[in-house]
């Protein structure tokens, strides 16, 4: 028999017997329909984690400090490196070194301070922290009200949320619902602060005395500026620094011109060049995290301490390679039962058409012919129940993705998108249903066309 | 008509030799059909006469290459079935042979229309002479008005006459008929007795019906073959065959 004619007589002979075959069908694409889910699932979690540790910087983030500094990571295990007295400062010439090095993206200090901040006549002391435009797309200011610093030099800040709500006059009660970043935004955009803080200056003195160690002696001179509030962020950029970290932020460039005096500056008294003042810590950015280690080696030769976190982008990766195939051998197992039940399906609808099977062999059909109607009516129920399943998948990622949302919304985070389903899933799923369905059809078919026809004709 | 004929129904068409079928029921051998020689000549209408479980159904399977000899061999146009393949004996019952039961046997869930459409979807004939070739058939046992019809909603000379356009839709050299009135009331079962002597007058087809009713293969037939307990007890050709008298009286 031609194939065109077996699937034609295959599609027929399913659909005298709709229900059940139906039935069967729906079992495969449940099936299949699990697969997709979790898979789909298993890999949008991967993307999701993926893009939020490559948004938070963390894992492609190499800290650095000199040798000199106190606190400075790993100070002790660095035996083979020069005395801290003699390792070299970190200032503006090692900055520049640093983003020279191949798969650097960039690198800036770390400009931090405790100062004074004026709001409605009241005063506040709170730390402020320099924030490089590139961290514009960092996750922190996903939930952001207002926007971000319109230039890397304009008089503009960027408020956490905790300081809004002292700003406010708003304490946080125990227990209380967290008041939303958008409430506390609200009244705050627009307005003006107030900022007092230690101007350092060279002196006169040091500036015409060039030849003679410039720049160590400067003055410490009382500034006031303005600076308007943008944004109000939700999540707190600066997490990572736990004690040190910072509750407003300013643009990277406006502070470094600002010359504030740094906690650091009375400690390196003698390193106060005027122009060129030593950093405590320079964070550079690697372009991916994998190129993190050499960047790493590199900077270390240089003289100078560095850290970051590396090794768990690894293991979390790990972590989804088992979670993706756990996730799938649940789906296939819910395949498997699918299968089950093509095969009885189709066991039944032998018993059920011995009748049939032994008038088609008696008027000429071969057993090629009876196997290849069996197979094609498993193939059959296969392609329908792989594209109703990989449908019914998609819809359920989906439904989950949005309950996930609302959920998300109700907690007041922003949305995300937990579920992806790539094109290869969907094939894969297909095809995965046609094979398994081709598969579970093998015995019923062969068990079909081995039938004696005498015996399949004889009277009941 | 008469040189090319003669010589056609002179030549022996099916042959068999020693040919034996037992099954076992359990403890008991039964032995269906011990050792039946018999040759049956092209052009003959041949009945097979016996009681129920005289091996008159088993000889006739075995001659379908429905089921295989447990011995001794059937011979149809020089070919020795035994020697067939599966695949080849299906070829065999698609061609050469066209079957006729008692019960019928149309697929319910089909149209009569896709009924007879049936071997030759299994024969690989194109779609578009498929269907025309169906309408002929059916048409030329008077069903041209029942073509969409399910086998359920028709009479039993309505399914017969649908079973016997389906027999001859590969244009076999011979119809091989299991009790094909059974089932009928005798008004019917003449109608379609009727078609099958007109398939063997006009298109010359060996004809071999298995029947317990003596008077209907005294009717129609042109020898009648008696089997007992599986073993041929005799052998006659049927002067009084209305047909035989009129067109094979030279051939007797």
């Amino acid at each position: 028999m031609k194939t065109y004619d077996m699937a034609e007589l295959a599609v027929r002979n399913l659909r005298e017997s709709i229900l059940r075959n139906s039935l069967t069908t729906v079992g495969i694409s449940v099936g299949v329909a699990s697969l997709v889910a979790m898979l789909s699932l298993g890999i949008g979690l991967q993307q999701l984690a993926g893009r939020r540790l490559e948004k938070s910087g963390l894992f492609d983030t190499v800290v650095v400090t000199s040798r000199r500094e106190l606190r400075g990571f790993n100070r002790d295990q660095e035996e083979n490196g020069p005395a801290p007295a003699e390792s070299p400062t970190l200032n503006e010439d090692a900055r520049q070194k640093i983003a020279q090095l191949p798969s650097v993206l960039e690198a800036y200090p770390d400009i931090r301070f405790i100062t004074e901040l004026r709001y409605d006549e009241k005063p506040y002391l709170t730390m402020m922290a320099g924030l490089p435009f590139s961290a514009k797309n960092n996750d922190a200011f996903d939930g952001m009200q207002g926007s971000f610093f319109s230039s890397d030099t304009a008089s503009e800040v960027i408020l956490q949320k905790s300081f809004a709500a002292q700003l406010l006059g708003k304490t946080p009660k125990a227990g209380a619902d967290e008041s939303s970043v958008a409430d506390l935004a609200k009244p705050l955009l627009g307005k003006q602060l107030t900022m007092r803080y230690a101007e350092r200056t060279a002196t006169s003195a040091a500036a015409a005395d060039t030849n003679q160690s410039a720049g160590t002696a400067y003055s410490v001179v009382s500034h006031e500026a303005t600076l308007k509030i943008v944004g109000v962020c939700d999540l707190d950029p600066d997490s990572m620094r736990g004690q040190a970290r910072a509750r407003v932020f300013l643009p990277l460039k406006l502070a470094q011109n600002l010359h504030v005096m740094q906690p650091s500056d009375l400690r390196d008294t003698t390193n106060m060049a005027g122009g060129s003042p030593a950093y405590t810590t320079v964070e550079v950015h690697v372009k991916s995290p994998t190129q993190v280690q050499t960047v790493e080696d590199a900077i270390k030769k240089m003289g100078f301490n560095t850290f970051s976190i590396v090794d768990a982008t690894r293991s979390l990766r790990q972590f989804f390679a088992v979670l993706d195939l756990f996730l799938g051998i649940f789906g296939s197992l819910a395949l498997a039962v699918a299968s089950i039940g093509i095969i009885n399906t189709l066991v039944m609808a032998i018993l059920e058409r011995r009748r049939e099977i032994g008038i088609m062999k008696a008027i000429g059909a071969s057993d090629g012919d009876v196997k290849g109607l069996f197979f094609a009516e498993a193939g059959v129920m296969g392609v329908f129940g792989g594209f109703v399943g990989v449908a019914l998948g998609w819809t359920i990622g989906r439904v989950i993705n949005l309950g996930t949302n609302l959920y998300l919304k109700r907690l007041h985070f922003p949305p995300e998108q937990i579920w992806f389903v790539p094109w290869w899933l969907v094939i894969g799923a297909i095809v995965f249903a046609i094979v398994v369905s081709l598969l579970s059809g093998l015995y019923p078919a062969s068990r079909a066309a081995r039938l004696d026809p005498v015996q399949a004709l004889r009277y009941e | 008509m008469s040189s090319s004929e003669s010589s056609l129904k002179d030549s022996i068409a099916i042959r068999t030799d020693n040919l034996c079928r037992y099954y076992q029921m359990g403890e008991a051998l039964i032995r269906a059909v011990d050792g039946i020689s018999v040759q049956v000549s092209s052009g003959e209408f041949v009945a097979l006469l016996g009681t129920s479980g005289s091996g008159k159904s088993s000889l006739l399977n075995l001659i379908a290459g429905l089921d295989r000899p447990t011995s001794g061999t059937v011979v149809v146009q020089e070919n020795d079935l035994s020697k067939f393949s599966r695949e080849e004996l299906a070829k065999y019952r698609l061609h050469t042979v066209g079957m006729v039961f008692q019960s019928f046997n149309l697929i319910p869930s089909m149209t009569l229309l896709e009924n007879v459409e049936l071997p030759l979807r299994f024969a690989e004939v194109d779609r578009g002479k498929r269907e025309a070739l169906a309408v002929q058939a059916l048409g030329r046992v008077g069903l041209s008005a029942r073509l969409r019809h399910r086998p359920t909603e028709l009479s039993g000379g309505e399914q017969q006459r649908a079973s016997l356009a389906r027999a001859l839709i590969n244009q076999p050299r011979f119809l091989l008929a299991d009790e094909p009135t059974g089932n009928l009331d005798s008004q019917t079962g003449t109608e379609i007795m009727n078609f099958i002597r007109e398939f063997n007058e006009t298109l010359g087809m060996t004809i071999i019906m298995v029947t317990h009713e003596r008077t209907l293969a005294e009717r129609y037939a042109s020898r009648m073959i008696f089997l007992a307990d599986g073993k041929l007890i005799g052998d006659q050709s049927n002067a009084l065959s209305a047909t035989a008298g009129q067109t094979r009286g030279g051939g007797l």
